[in-house]
């Protein structure tokens, strides 16, 4: 029988393998910043017996850097990377990407970990993450293991991570110098929705301001955000002109199989998807240092 | 059905309630402690009604549990005038008529008050991105911003006075 | 009755009104000590909740409640059977007139479920999981039928019918058969089809707009509690305590004394909240369980089954000539009036040519039901609808004509004497002023930027007068209490202690100002068709007025003189007998020290149904930046332009017109019900019906016009709904001058704007 609200066991592990352990039971689930799983539990769509809180567990909160790359744990809000500054320096598109999702008081809880595992489609901070190449680590019943963003969200609402399995921290790579991401979305209104597309671009430019590494990462128009390789190959060797970018626009929208539902058509985003990632390569170029 | 005990801080005084596991930091708020200055207008998170501030962050109440709240700071709209006196958002809200059914008031007041906190010269399009998830149906938002950077303005004098 | 009304040549020296004081329920607002609907509890109180249909139109075969009274701590459950059956009255409440039979099976369904949400059974229980147990258990077996939103399905003969009873009324002959078209209204001129035959230049159009929320942000909340002895006590947040108890009396068979309605703070209501949902249910439940009861609408069942306002199919033909002068209007109408009759159509066929001095003109409009929640009241409902498409057209036909949208507002206009399009002569407007002061302003004349357009467009709303009562006292200190029945939406709290306070001379803050409950202070109509300040305010300023004369008598006694020789002045009596002339000032408080030895507690309460209220007129200009890659829509700067009458207090004047302008840009960019197959609605949340944020909207020029009425005290006109009524078209025509297409459908969503670039490329 199904706990009630009322008979919901909360708890708050402080290392991550009581942490896993908790998590092993079937009717287990994890807490992170609270903005998705509180608006399910409400609306009956899950039923857990216990929650776990995992804000308290040793390093699941904080950035700091470590072999030339970050580490950032798993339950950080948003509003945290963006007072990191390094952090902002090297990965400015994840840090907007985070500060993206809902609304100040939603960053200000919302984390990485919470935006991957519920695998919306949609998810803001995903489509950057993906596009700079970064791992999680995950912690289980069997110990740690690591894997790229992409391989976590299988679908909507599905991830690969088994019972018991949690992300414990993100590792984002050494930073080549020139190299800056950036990520946009499109919404009806300026703030507060759920994205209709999302496109997140990592770039590194060789010393003549070629691109020389371009990872272009689409969200909202799949069932999980997606890595589009040839997206980002059509951008190398370059220096965003005209045509290029046309082959991003077209490689973008190839790659889309969104849905039509309430917040867009397939039309609509397999257009806006190319739009988006033009944009967001220009930024992105714009701040490694190249000139459009 | 199991309670957990929660001990926590309220605008700077301890307090105890048992919380039902499932039941939001809103709800115990409201229905356990009194303090029914923080409203529900969604229970989504979606419109900020519910703001307060948990160790000088903004969140939302009601995608907090109750019992995250155990040990930590939690300040609500019935804390912000102090000993009496209107916090300069608060007098500003009235002077600039910054509110008309009052409903979305401590939630934006709380929201402004965590922007001045950690933005002390906000310039427009900043105070309206901060504020934008706080929800307001009455007033277009014009006179609130006015509010907001007039505070501000206050505040700041305040701080080199 | 017709009476030609001087306009004052020089306004009054006022000290009060017309200045800016915080007002008196402010410190409780921002301190969050004020309490709202949800925000009261009574002793032993249970929690109610409501059993809703999941179908949007379905027979309702049998409802068996016996499991969920069995569930531990449930007290009360409750069907459409433990309420009386009502036969069909009309009742004269707000802006639009109520069916009580329609309302009281809207608050419970009856026989059918007639849309996705229609409440079908209510509980009281001890504790919500109790409740929610209880409504998890009670077997409800349905007929599902087929369903109808759409307007113009519902129209057509094939429709599935939502009543057998309803024929539609206001045609030539009765028609034989039900249908889901209630009434037909009609306002006819001249002969528009010879004037449209006639006319140089013809613009034909349709437009649509969808249903919308008025989206306060308060949902509804009431305590009720039914006394052992019959006696009824509801706190509840509504527009108006003495519609909620009409209402629940006629709905319970309950004689109207015997119920007795505090209202609490109100967290916006936009007419919305001019009707019940909860508290008869809230009664019944109480009654039965012997406790009271609390309920709190959820957001999604704010959206589910409260009203929102009508969607509407227009088509708009008007005939003019060269010069721009309109000869000939044809304008035809059909609203979704939801579950039952009662859409905002007959308003907005009169609003809808208000405007103008037209000739020849014939307007139709189509009540028609459909399978979506019963519509409520909107800030000026219908109107917006009906001036999206007019205002639209005008500026299409300035467009054909290459005129400038002002200037054939202008010729067009209509000025006092003019006889409206909806019947009586204009007294005292202030259009054409309200139209020089959009011309003169900065706005009209910046220059525009690349990828922007600028949209003109103007509105009107009656506003009406109707039954209010107010008392004041004067308490032993000589400080005041107004008192009154009007729930405090947009400040009228303030404007009533302002009025009050320049009447009897003293300071605002001596003057407390009180929104009593029903069993306190006389009769009054709800607060809504910017009334209060019109209405409340005569009456306020009356009893202020006997309360001066009562002063005045009390000095002449104690003087020995008359009351003729007895002025009032600066909250003081002076003497003005020359056989008198020692006789030093009486200041109110020494006056009201000595109450009791001249004659008793000084207090006055003045009942009236005010006539002559003021209409006003908006003029808006909106400017937008379209992204022509996206089709996203910026709102940039926005002007509006208003008749006002007199601002009685000037910034909660300036609320309401960026109030209004905010509701109607959400609602012509964003702001729609989305209807899955089934007829649910797939967008019950802040999260996907989308009303302006922040960061949405800039700063609104709010530019008070003041042309007084002079049938109010202090020349004011309402105020609060004309400014919904001109956004919906300045913000589409100037999206529709910004890329240079007609935009017919709200909202104007980015995939729509984004479709008509298309349009206009290919």
């Amino acid at each position: 029988m199904e706990a009630t609200l009322s008979q919901l066991a909360y708890l708050a592990p402080s290392s991550p393998e009581e942490a896993a352990k908790a998590l092993a039971a079937a009717g287990a689930r994890p807490l992170s910043g609270g903005t998705d799983l509180l608006v399910q539990l409400r609306a009956g769509r899950v039923k857990p017996d216990v929650i776990v809180d995992l804000k308290r567990v040793a390093g699941a909160i904080g950035v700091r850097q470590e072999a030339g790359g970050f580490v950032i744990g798993s339950a950080t809000p948003g509003v945290l990377l963006g007072e990191h500054a390094a952090l902002v320096q090297a990965w400015p598109g994840v840090v907007e990407a985070a500060n993206l999702i809902g609304s100040t008081q939603v960053q200000g809880r919302a984390s990485l970990a919470g935006n991957l595992c519920n695998a919306s489609p949609a998810a803001d901070s995903v489509p950057a993450l993906i596009a700079a190449r970064a791992v999680c680590v995950i912690v289980g019943p069997s110990g740690r293991r690591e894997a790229p963003v992409e391989a976590i969200a299988t679908g909507p609402g599905r991830t690969s991570l088994a019972q018991g399995e949690f992300i414990l921290e993100f590792r984002l790579p050494p930073r080549p110098e020139r190299a800056s991401d950036a990520y946009l979305r499109l919404i009806p209104r300026t703030e507060m929705d759920i994205a209709v597309a999302g496109a997140g671009v990592s770039l590194a430019l060789d010393k003549d301001g070629r691109v020389a590494e371009a990872h272009v990462a689409l969200g909202a128009v799949a069932p999980t955000a997606l890595l589009v390789a040839e997206a980002g190959q059509a951008l190398l060797g370059g220096k965003l002109d005209e045509d290029s970018l046309g082959r991003l626009d077209e490689a973008a929208r190839a790659a889309c199989r969104p849905i039509d539902d309430k917040r867009g058509t397939i039309e609509y985003r397999t257009r806006i998807a190319g739009v988006l990632a033009r944009r967001a390569a220009r930024i992105a170029y714009q701040r490694a240092g190249g000139q459009v | 059905m199991s309670k957990v005990h929660v001990s926590t801080t309220v605008n700077g005084d301890p307090v105890e309630f048992l919380a039902a596991p499932g039941m939001t930091l809103l709800d115990a708020l409201r229905d356990e402690l009194d303090l029914t200055g923080t409203k529900e207008g969604c229970g989504s998170g979606d419109c900020g009604a519910c703001s307060v501030i948990v160790d000088g962050r903004l969140v939302c109440s009601c995608l907090v549990l109750a019992p995250e709240a155990e040990g930590r700071r939690v300040e609500t709209i019935e804390g912000m005038a102090q000993g009496g006196r209107l916090h300069p958002l608060q007098q500003k809200f009235l002077e600039h008529a910054a509110l008309q059914c009052g409903f979305c008031t401590p939630g934006l007041l709380m929201a402004a008050k965590a922007l001045l906190d950690s933005n002390p010269e906000p310039t427009e399009t900043e105070a309206r991105y901060w504020l934008a998830g706080n929800l307001c149906r009455c007033t277009g938002y014009d006179k609130v911003i006015r509010a907001v950077m007039d505070a501000a303005g206050e505040l700041r004098q305040e701080r080199t006075a | 009755m017709s009476e030609t009304l001087e306009k004052p040549a020089v306004l009054p020296a006022l000290t009060v009104v017309g200045t800016r004081p915080i007002r008196p329920d402010g410190a409780d607002k921002v301190t969050g000590r004020a309490a709202y609907g949800a925000d009261f509890t009574m002793p032993g109180q249970l929690v109610g909740k409501i059993l809703r249909s999941p179908h949007a139109h379905a027979r309702i075969v049998s409802i068996d409640t016996s499991k969920a009274r069995a569930v531990p701590g449930v007290k009360a459950v409750v069907t459409g059977a433990d309420f009386p059956d009502l036969a069909s009255e009309v009742h004269e409440g707000g802006e639009s007139a109520s069916n009580l039979r329609d309302l009281a099976n809207n608050v419970i369904a009856r026989g059918k479920a007639l849309y996705e949400g229609h409440a079908i059974a209510a509980v009281a229980a001890t504790r919500a999981e109790a409740a929610d147990e209880a409504l998890a258990r009670i077997k409800v077996t349905y007929e599902v039928l087929p369903h109808v939103t759409d307007v113009l399905e519902a129209m057509s003969p094939s429709a599935p019918v939502l009543h057998d009873h309803l024929f539609t009324e206001g045609l030539e002959a009765r028609p034989e058969k039900p249908s889901n078209v209630a009434k037909r209204h009609r306002l006819a001129r001249g002969d528009v089809a010879a004037a449209l035959q006639a006319a140089e230049v013809v613009v034909e159009r349709r437009y649509t707009t969808q249903a919308v929320h008025q989206g306060y942000l308060e949902p509804h909340a009431c305590v009720a509690a039914w006394g052992q002895d019959g006696r009824c006590d509801v706190w509840s947040s509504s527009q108006g305590q003495f519609m909620v108890r009409t209402y629940c009396a006629k709905i319970l068979g309950l004689e109207i004394a015997d119920i007795r309605v505090t209202p609490a703070e109100i967290g916006g209501g936009f007419g919305g909240k001019t009707t019940v949902y909860l508290e008869p249910l809230a009664l019944a439940l109480s009654r039965q369980a012997g406790h009271p009861v609390k309920m709190v609408m959820s957001r999604e069942e704010v959206f589910r089954a409260t009203g929102p306002t009508s969607g509407g199919v227009i088509e708009v033909k008007l005939g003019a000539a060269r010069d721009g002068r309109i000869t000939a209007a044809q304008v035809e109408m059909s609203f979704q009036a939801g579950a039952f009759p009662g859409s905002p159509v007959g308003a907005a066929t009169m609003t809808s040519l208000a405007c103008y001095d037209i000739e020849n003109f014939l307007v139709t409009g189509w009540d028609v039901v459909t399978n979506t929640p019963k519509v409520a009241a909107y800030r000026a409902p219908g109107a917006p609808i009906a001036a999206f498409a007019v205002e639209s057209a005008v500026d299409e036909l300035a467009q054909t004509l290459g005129l400038d949208p002002m200037d054939i507002r202008e010729r067009n206009a209509v000025v006092d004497g003019t006889k409206a399009s909806y019947g009586p002569v204009y007294q005292n407007i202030g259009y054409r002023e309200t139209l020089a002061a959009a011309r003169e302003s900065e706005h009209w004349k910046a220059p525009l930027g690349p990828n922007q357009g600028r949209g003109l467009a103007v509105g009107f709303w009656f506003n009406i007068g109707g039954e209010s009562t107010a008392a004041v006292h004067i308490a032993e200190d000589g400080s005041a209490l107004v008192v009154s029945g009007n729930p405090d939406i947009g400040g009228s709290r303030a404007s009533m202690a302002m009025m009050a306070a320049e009447v009897l001379g003293l300071p605002i803050e001596r003057v407390r100002p009180i929104v009593a409950d029903t069993a306190s202070i006389g009769y009054s109509m709800l607060t809504g068709g910017s009334r209060t300040t019109f209405a409340t305010g005569m009456a306020v300023v009356q009893a202020a007025e006997k309360v001066v004369q009562t002063l005045r008598e009390r000095a002449a006694k104690l003087w020995e003189t008359t009351v003729e020789q007895v002025e009032w002045k600066g909250a003081q009596a002076v003497c003005l007998d020359p056989a008198k002339a020692d006789k030093k000032p009486l200041t109110l408080e020494a006056l009201a020290a000595q109450a009791g030895r001249t004659g008793g507690p000084i207090s006055a309460q003045v009942s009236l149904n005010a006539q002559g209220a003021g209409p006003g007129f908006g003029v808006h200009i909106c400017d937008v930046e379209v992204d022509r890659e996206t089709g996203q829509v910026s709102v940039v700067r926005y002007t509006a332009a208003q008749d006002v009458g007199r601002a009685i207090h000037p910034s909660y004047v300036e609320g309401q017109v960026q109030g209004g302008v905010a509701q109607g840009v959400g609602w012509a960019l964003n702001e729609a019900y989305i209807f899955d197959g089934d007829g649910r609605m797939e967008n019950p949340g802040f999260l996907d019906y989308r009303m302006p944020v922040a960061s949405d909207l800039p700063m609104i020029d709010a530019v008070l016009v003041e042309v007084p009425n002079p049938r109010h005290p202090f020349g004011a006109k309402g105020v609060g709904e004309v400014p919904i009524v001109p956004p919906l078209a300045a913000v589409a025509n100037a999206v529709s001058r910004a890329i240079g297409v007609r935009m017919a459908d709200l909202p104007l969503s980015p995939p729509a704007v984004l479709a008509a670039l298309d349009d206009a490329a290919a």
